[in-house]
């Protein structure tokens, strides 16, 4: 189901978290609400789920009008950061938790619980306690939970961000699969743009209370708005007017048509990857993004001076 | 171990301490009673007077601790779950009866609800008499053991937080549901130690109760009050056995503590 945001705005006492924000997301999509940490994101989605109230503006779910409609009817499944589990309920308790308040019959909610725990792999922990699981098995558990009731939208929020690195790159790739599988209409909070791109279809980007870009990722990356999304989206230099990414920058053994002389600052190898600090004779830094194979054939070493050409690179209107 | 001797010396004292304070004092009383023979204790406690002041303190603690549990946990919900004003003011006037003498209590009650009192003449004449009677006690037992269920449930409210509840409104339980399944069971532990204490306080109340309820044998006196009144009395047999119904009971809400801090830590 479709969301319509529509100029919503809201503030807590002189702060203002959204400042007139308007956003539709797609009937089916994955779509990220990405950007630095208090800049209103997650304030947006709790206002999708009835968890905040806008102070001016409104919520359409698959266009019916949520003003007023608390948080308990407008079927929505929302996962938190921090799990949020029932601690005094089973992982069985938690996931029948909303099958129960529906008063659907025990036959169904046991086969349900069932179907879910499988579908999260947690089929054999069903009697266990919060207490017992791991993070990742909790947050599992939770999307279990909020998915029992076939939401109209799924709504998540940081909900890798307890987790260590392993275990969110794990649940980021399975949430993917999950939504290619069951096409809910899925809002997730991060502050993490690798996430975001990797997984989402649809980046909304939002900082201070405004959507800076909203597109998919490619659009954010190759054609970014500003030099802010720019930045938030991946590294860039600034060389005068123009903004380049670091694997733009070509490094060469002599002097070309658009090149600058720059001397090695670093190299630090990632693998395949190499990134190269250098400054330019204003004392400029720049950084760059090579293969291994170039480093190989160009003999960098530190200290050494070579010519510098960005080969693209983006200019914003002031 | 050079730390052993200290540790050993400050063992005795400790124990030394709480003996003479404690320990001698209510053995001694257990002493008494027994004396002359477990038949004689039981004639001294079931006396129509020391039946009656054992049913009156039954009764007193059977209405003050529900009335303060439910108004306790009421309470704390809207001092920790809500952003209503008068939480600031509110939060003090809870602890109101820890620092107010149980004698002031009592007073106070007579002044407000007394036959001169601005609420007791109304009440009066509606044929209701709440000083001097079982109303006025009651009201006086509730009074001084308000705090107790509000102050343990307060902190644990404030430790769980407001997520669970939330995911309890996103998955379509309504607030009273979420109430039911989510919030109470949550903080069933500081419900438990609140109940108990206010159960111990509603016990052994003396000064408030003694001031309104006009001290009548057979009719308004606690067992708290009985004891007093043998005593005055110099029954002292009489009043070594009703203390010793009142320390029983205390025993007993101690029990269930000790065995719900055990149940809770496994």
């Amino acid at each position: 189901m479709a969301i319509d945001i529509d100029h919503v705005s809201k503030r807590f006492g002189e702060f203002t978290a959204l400042h007139d924000v308007s956003l539709t997301v797609p009937n089916g999509s994955l779509t990220a609400l990405l950007g630095p940490s208090g800049g209103g994101k997650s304030t947006l989605l709790r206002i999708v789920a009835g968890l905040e109230e806008p102070d001016a503006g409104s919520v359409r779910i698959s266009g019916d009008l949520m003003d007023g409609v608390p948080a308990q009817s407008r079927g929505v499944g929302f996962v938190f950061q921090h799990y949020a589990a029932f601690k005094h309920m089973s992982v069985r308790e938690n996931v029948a938790f909303g099958l129960k308040i529906r008063k659907r019959p025990k036959a169904e909610v046991r086969r349900r619980v069932d179907d879910l725990l499988g579908l999260v792999h947690l089929d054999g922990l069903a009697d266990r306690y919060p207490s017992q699981l791991s993070g990742g098995q909790r947050q599992r558990m939770a999307l279990a939970r909020a998915l029992a009731v076939e939401p109209n939208v799924l709504l998540l929020d940081e909900p890798f961000g307890a987790l260590d690195s392993r275990v969110r790159e794990e649940l980021r790739e399975w949430l993917a699969r999950l939504h290619d599988d069951l096409h809910v209409t899925t809002v997730f909070v991060t502050h993490d743009q690798a996430e975001a791109m990797e997984i989402a279809g649809q980046i909304v980007l939002i900082n201070e209370g405004r959507i800076e870009q909203a597109g998919s990722p490619a659009d954010l990356y190759e054609r970014p708005a500003n030099p802010f999304v720019m930045s938030f989206v991946g590294p860039v230099n600034r060389l005068g007017e123009r903004w380049v990414r670091p694997h733009d920058v070509e490094l060469l053994g002599e002097a070309r048509e658009g090149s600058t002389e720059a001397m090695v600052q670093r190299i630090v190898r990632l693998g395949f990857e190499v990134r190269v600090a250098l400054t330019l004779a204003d004392g400029t830094p720049l950084s760059a993004q090579v293969s291994r194979v170039e480093v190989e054939e160009l003999e960098l070493e530190e200290g050494q001076i070579l010519h510098v050409r960005p080969h693209r690179g983006t200019v914003f209107a002031a | 171990m050079p730390a052993r001797p200290s540790r050993v010396g400050l063992r005795v004292a400790a124990l030394g301490y709480l003996a003479a304070l404690l320990v001698v004092p209510v053995g001694l009383v257990f002493y008494r009673t027994f004396e002359h023979g477990i038949a004689t204790a039981w004639e001294a406690v079931t006396t129509p007077e020391a039946m009656h002041a054992f049913w009156m303190t039954v009764f007193m603690v059977a209405v003050a601790v529900p009335a303060n549990t439910v108004f306790g946990v009421a309470c704390a919900l809207y001092l920790v779950r809500t952003r209503l004003p008068g939480r600031a003011i509110t939060g003090a006037a809870v602890n109101l009866p820890f620092a107010v003498s149980p004698v002031v209590v009592g007073l106070a009650l007579i002044l407000v609800y007394g036959q001169e009192g601005w609420l007791g003449s109304w009440l009066t004449e509606h044929g209701v008499q709440v000083i001097f009677s079982w109303p006025g006690m009651v009201i006086a037992t509730i009074f001084v053991s308000l705090p107790f269920v509000v102050r343990e449930v307060v902190p644990v409210l404030r430790e769980i937080g407001i997520e669970q509840e939330e995911a309890s409104r996103t998955l379509g339980a309504s607030p009273w549901q979420t109430f039911w399944r989510v919030t109470l069971p949550s903080i069933r532990w500081g419900v438990a130690y609140g109940v108990i204490l206010t159960t111990a306080r509603a016990l052994g109340e003396f000064g408030a109760v003694s001031v309104v309820s006009g001290k009548l044998a057979g009719q308004t006196q606690t067992l708290t009050l009985h004891v007093e009144e043998r005593f005055q009395a110099f029954d002292l047999p009489g009043a070594y056995a009703a203390s010793v119904v009142l320390a029983a009971l205390a025993l007993l809400v101690i029990l269930s503590l000790t065995l719900l801090q055990r149940t809770r830590e496994t």
